[in-house]
């Protein structure tokens, strides 16, 4: 009976289609405009017809333009490096790394083939297709136009590059950091029905729901003031801690530990008490049931929490902002300074150049780990 | 496991929570009632030009930053008690606009108008995420299956983007005549500017606040969708419920903490409303209380940053938040004492 009663008539089902498309359109249509806004000369990014925007006439009136053979062989070759990354390398990786080592063995994966994407495509993709073009004849022609010249402007002119690093500087010890807090800590809330740990977990959520400004309030004067009062400790070697991108990280990981052990707790319950029980009656202690049975189980919630700390580190924009001198500056305050600064549409352009290369590694990250996001957004939810 | 057990698994935690949490929210409650400034000192200058037959000498009295011997400024701390609060509240200029009966100046003063923009963006967006989250749950859930994943990969990108990223990408859309803007003047036909006045801007931060926190009420609405019990629907199918009468008599009260969990956690977020400022640039039209902590600790032009005042307003922020979580924080006392 389910099947046919639950069965909806034609217009219930198309209305809900049509939603669902009109959904997605809105969902990626400002990130994928951006995408193209930045290969665009301004005149073309800032037009007011879409067709002026995606074909870029004026862009190609300049030479810089894709002909249909780049397009094709260019597109050929992105797509099949992008569907080998889901094929080929998880096997690979999986056959070459030895047991126990699989997390260091994704990590030089991951870098190696960004190294050898960035090489194909930016390295021996161009030069290659502009002799092909040369010889094509009509196939060579620029059809749509495009240019790199603001990501090259951007990385290269304004040594963005500098703010990639600190921006990874920081994500990579926020994450470690409040990792390893964070599951010490929600192993041991999952663990006890006390009231001391439910009070600690609604402090946490107190501490969740804190504006960040309200934080870094506090922090500024001491910070920088702090060669004053740490010299009793330091003598003259005092550090100011105001710019230093590891004052910022601690900062970081103490606004995200609310987050992180809640997340972790909830991990922690759904993996049964009985495993632990059983390590005890082996003769491990606490800690060693957890590092040693709990642990390696516990992968899947790691990662996830790992993910989200990443979000909040990588996203952060008021505190890195305030924190942080002009040199120490991450990626995302350090975009500010192109709108901010009078602008010619170049630097408008420039800015969402910027904008999109902040955009892309969130982009594979959705790509990769899809399911672990949505995972980390359920976790907290369904157990209430 | 044993209290000593315990405390030694959160010390770590614990620890970082209460210096970089903890303690300065402390010392920000300190600091309202100071006020940092330079010492002055009245000196005499006598500034003489040449002339003929005696230079001419003029003595003005001067006052002038104090430095000591690295010839930095001198600064002094002083307890000004309620002083930065009167300050940023203005109870006298609002008593004068109440009195005259002139309400709508009272958005005048920084607080009120930022307060303002910070309470309605919340209780206006809140409604429209929870409804356009369940509605996406329900089409996804409607959908063919092969589809789910593309379209769930789809509705987290909004959600996954850096916050001020997203903000700046709907404004790149409608900036100047961009590509919406000129749309928009075609459809209405006449001129738009969306920059010129502060509604316009409103309305695209609410468009950005939905979009980017949508995908999240729809993954938890989506999440929730799969465990409704289907024995319940199939005896309301038996009973002769419509459609609606089963969305709105079974799922949504299958939904319900769902909802409500949604609902915090947007009230919260969208509380401490900040990003949309700086991706619209919106400071001269809109302001939210976040946004003005945050003006405060910026240096000015003389390199000074307004501590005192910037924690006054933090601690006016912080009233909103007590109000706002009192209610599920005794909801979990009750819950959490029910379960022992």
């Amino acid at each position: 009976m389910t099947a046919r009663t639950m069965r909806q008539p034609l217009s219930l089902r198309l209305a809900s289609g049509a939603f669902l498309g009109f959904w997605c359109l809105l969902a990626i249509f400002p990130i994928a405009w951006i995408a193209v806004m930045s290969i665009k000369s301004p005149v073309d990014a800032f037009a007011g017809n879409f067709g002026d925007v995606l074909f870029g006439p004026t862009t190609r009136g300049n030479g810089q333009g894709l002909s249909v053979l780049e397009l094709l062989i260019g597109g050929a070759v992105v797509i099949a490096l992008a569907r080998w990354a889901f094929s080929g390398l998880p096997r690979h990786v999986r056959r070459l790394t030895p047991a126990g080592w699989i997390a260091i063995g994704w990590l030089v994966a991951g870098l190696g083939y960004l190294a050898v994407f960035g090489l194909v495509v930016f390295g021996i993709l161009p030069p290659v297709l502009g002799a092909l073009d040369a010889i094509a004849g009509p196939l060579g022609q620029p059809v749509i136009g495009a240019t790199f010249e603001h990501y090259y402007a951007v990385w290269v002119e304004n040594a963005f590059w500098r703010n990639f690093v600190n921006s990874l500087v920081v994500t990579a010890g926020v994450v470690t950091i409040s990792l390893f807090v964070g599951t010490l800590a929600g192993y041991a809330l999952a663990r006890s029905p006390s009231n001391l740990a439910f009070w600690l977990l609604i402090a946490a959520l107190i501490f969740r729901a804190l504006p960040h400004s309200v934080l870094v309030a506090g922090y500024l004067p001491v910070f920088i003031n702090s060669s004053d009062w740490l010299a009793p400790i330091f003598g003259d070697a005092a550090p100011t801690l105001y710019g230093q991108p590891y004052a910022v990280i601690a900062v970081l990981v103490a606004i995200n530990q609310p987050f992180t052990i809640w997340m972790l707790r909830s991990f922690f319950q759904n993996i049964p008490t009985e495993l632990d029980e059983a390590a005890r009656v082996d003769g491990c202690t606490h800690f060693q049931a957890f590092r040693q049975v709990i642990m390696p189980v516990m992968w899947p919630g790691v990662i996830t929490t790992g993910l989200f700390s990443f979000l909040l580190a990588y996203n952060d924009f008021l505190v890195t902002s305030l924190l942080l001198d002009a040199q120490n500056q991450t990626m995302v305050p350090a975009i500010a300074s192109y709108f901010n600064r009078e602008t010619t549409t170049t630097d408008q352009v420039e800015a969402i150049a910027a904008a999109v290369s902040i955009t892309a590694p969130l982009f594979v990250l959705v790509m990769v780990f899809q399911r672990q996001i949505v995972s980390g957004l359920t976790a907290g939810a369904v157990k209430g | 496991m044993k209290p000593r057990v315990f405390a030694a698994f959160v010390a770590p935690s614990l620890l970082m929570m209460l210096i970089f949490i903890a303690a300065p929210l402390v010392s920000v409650f300190g600091q309202s009632f100071y006020v940092t400034q330079p010492v002055y000192e009245t000196v005499e200058v006598e500034s003489c030009t040449p002339g003929f037959p005696t230079a001419n000498c003029v003595t003005e009295t001067k006052s002038q930053p104090v430095r000591d011997e690295d010839g930095r400024i001198e600064t002094r701390t002083l307890f000004v008690g309620l002083e930065s609060y009167r300050n940023l509240l203005q109870f006298d200029r609002v008593g004068e606009y109440l009195s005259s009966g002139n309400w709508a100046s009272i958005l005048n003063v920084d607080f009120w108008a930022a307060l303002r923009f910070t309470v309605m963006f919340t209780l206006i967006t809140l409604p429209i995420v929870i409804v356009l989250g369940l509605a996406i749950a329900l089409a996804v859930n409607n959908a063919v299956r092969s589809i789910r994943g593309p379209v769930i990969f789809m509705s987290l990108l909004p959600f996954i983007i850096t916050p001020v990223i997203g903000a700046l990408s709907i404004r790149w859309l409608f900036i100047g005549d961009g590509i919406l803007t000129a749309a928009l003047e075609e459809v209405l036909n006449r001129d738009i500017a969306m920059f010129a006045q502060g509604w316009t801007i409103e309305l695209m931060m609410y468009f950005y606040r939905v979009w980017h926190v949508a995908p999240f009420a729809f993954v938890i609405f989506y999440a929730g969708l799969q465990t409704v019990n289907q024995d319940t629907l199939e005896s309301a199918i038996v009973d002769g419920a419509n459609r609606w009468q089963r969305l709105r008599f079974v799922v949504i009260p299958h939904l319900g903490p769902l909802i409500t969990f949604v609902a915090l956690i947007h009230l919260m977020d969208a509380y401490r409303v900040f990003e949309e400022i700086v991706g619209f640039s919106s400071q001269s039209h809109v302001i939210s209380l976040q946004w003005l902590t945050y003006d405060f600790l910026q240096p000015d032009d003389a390199g000074n940053r307004a501590i005192s005042r910037a924690s006054a307003s933090a601690m006016l922020t912080m009233v909103g938040i007590v109000i706002l979580l009192i209610a599920p924080v005794r909801r979990a006392w009750r819950e959490h004492k029910g379960e022992r």
